[in-house]
């Protein structure tokens, strides 16, 4: 970790910090605060989508920038305008981070040196060293749902990853490019797909292992019933997309030859 | 079909045409789909008019049952144009969603203007 460069030489951060931030004004603070602390040398935004309390308050009171929706377009569409705001910033690499404190800053550096390590799409795994990292429970439905996305993104992909969901994730300059013209935006699409986007366009995605931690606030973004409907959304998404799949295998294979 | 209900299919047909032209008239429409109503008006205006037609149309087709000529008919049309408003709705959506990314970003507060933390031989820049 210590080859990672976290400013350019004029000193400034070439790595922008995106927070997607719904009605998250409870948990902000504290959030932004401790990435201040532990992760100095990095640019933050907040992403205030379409909240109808203090959020983007509570970001410009910290001093962080943000970039206000005029209305609320899900993680996909947050995201997505954080893409643009580093891309038109001229950002070399960006970081998805959660606004309601599951995730832990002082475990972005790991991601930042599989970035420089090569990898266009860094992927923070709650499961991926399973002897440190396994205290995370997500319950068994939503474990059994996500075990069935794990498959299909397998079956597509060809490639195992142990959390496709994971929101905290690390991103290229070739990607930020990539994502900021196109992004999925319905639930799950932000993770799952955007996964397997980046998988067929050709981009080197890694995961790094990472723990997380219970909400600090803030309430979940969808609850049970729209869950289901919401995996069996993406799923067909997913498969949908194999057809396009098998003919850029051909035509990859077509160009080796 | 009596004649009466044809005169009441012909009139009701009429009353549509022209409010579908007094909303072109407003610029409540535009001509794309007016152009598609004013069609589909026209053709049942003209059914209304003839009621032989139909029928000599279904026969022409092998239908035995004339009404079914019209069902069919109408129902591939709408199940068509609902498809189309599908295909629309989601380009408009899209196209909603990056004015509000665009919007977002052009309205974001710039990024600090300072080094985060200051290298050997780092200029500092002066606002």
């Amino acid at each position: 970790m210590a080859d990672v460069v976290p400013v350019d030489a004029r000193g400034y951060s070439r790595t922008l910090v995106i927070l997607p931030a719904l009605n998250e004004e409870a948990a902000l603070t504290g959030v932004l605060k401790e990435l201040a602390r532990d992760c100095p040398e990095l640019d933050v935004l907040v992403v205030d989508d379409g909240s109808t309390d203090g959020t983007a308050a509570a970001a410009r009171a910290e001093g962080v920038p943000v970039a206000v929706l005029p209305f609320n377009l899900g993680v996909g569409g947050a995201l997505q305008t954080g893409f643009r705001y580093a891309v038109a910033h001229g950002y070399d690499r960006a970081i998805q981070f959660d606004a309601d404190g599951q995730h832990d800053p002082s475990q972005v550096p790991a991601l930042l040196a599989a970035l420089d390590e090569g990898a266009d799409l860094v992927i923070g795994s709650r499961f991926a060293a399973p002897e440190e990292g396994s205290e995370y429970d997500v319950g068994r439905v939503r474990g059994g749902a996500m075990g069935v996305l794990r498959l299909a993104v397998r079956v597509l992909s060809g490639r195992t990853f142990s959390d496709t969901s994971s929101g905290f994730r690390a991103f290229s300059a070739p990607l930020l490019d990539f994502y900021a013209a196109s992004y999925p935006n319905e639930y799950l699409g932000d993770t799952v797909e955007a996964l397997l986007l980046a998988c067929q366009a050709g981009f080197t995605v890694v995961e790094v292992p990472v723990t997380m931690r219970v909400r600090a606030a803030g309430t979940p973004s969808t609850q049970n019933l729209r869950l289901a409907y919401h995996y069996l959304r993406a799923l067909v998404s997913l498969l949908s997309r194999a057809p396009i799949r098998r003919r850029e295998r051909a035509m990859r294979a077509a160009n080796r030859s | 079909m009596s004649v009466g209900a044809h005169l009441f299919i012909l009139g009701l047909t009429l009353v549509s045409l022209l409010f579908i032209v007094r909303m072109v008239r407003r610029n409540q429409l535009p001509s794309r789909y007016a152009m598609l109503w004013l069609s589909i008006g026209a053709v049942i205006a003209l059914l209304a008019t003839f009621p032989g037609l139909l029928d000599r149309v279904s026969s022409a087709l092998g239908i035995a049952y004339a009404p079914g000529t019209f069902f069919l008919g109408a129902i591939t049309l709408l199940f068509l144009i609902v498809v189309h408003f599908s295909w629309e709705l989601s380009r408009l959506d899209a196209r909603t969603r990056l004015l509000a990314e665009e919007l977002a970003v052009l309205r974001a507060d710039p990024p600090p203007d300072r080094p985060r933390i200051p290298t050997p031989g780092a200029q500092p820049v002066e606002p």
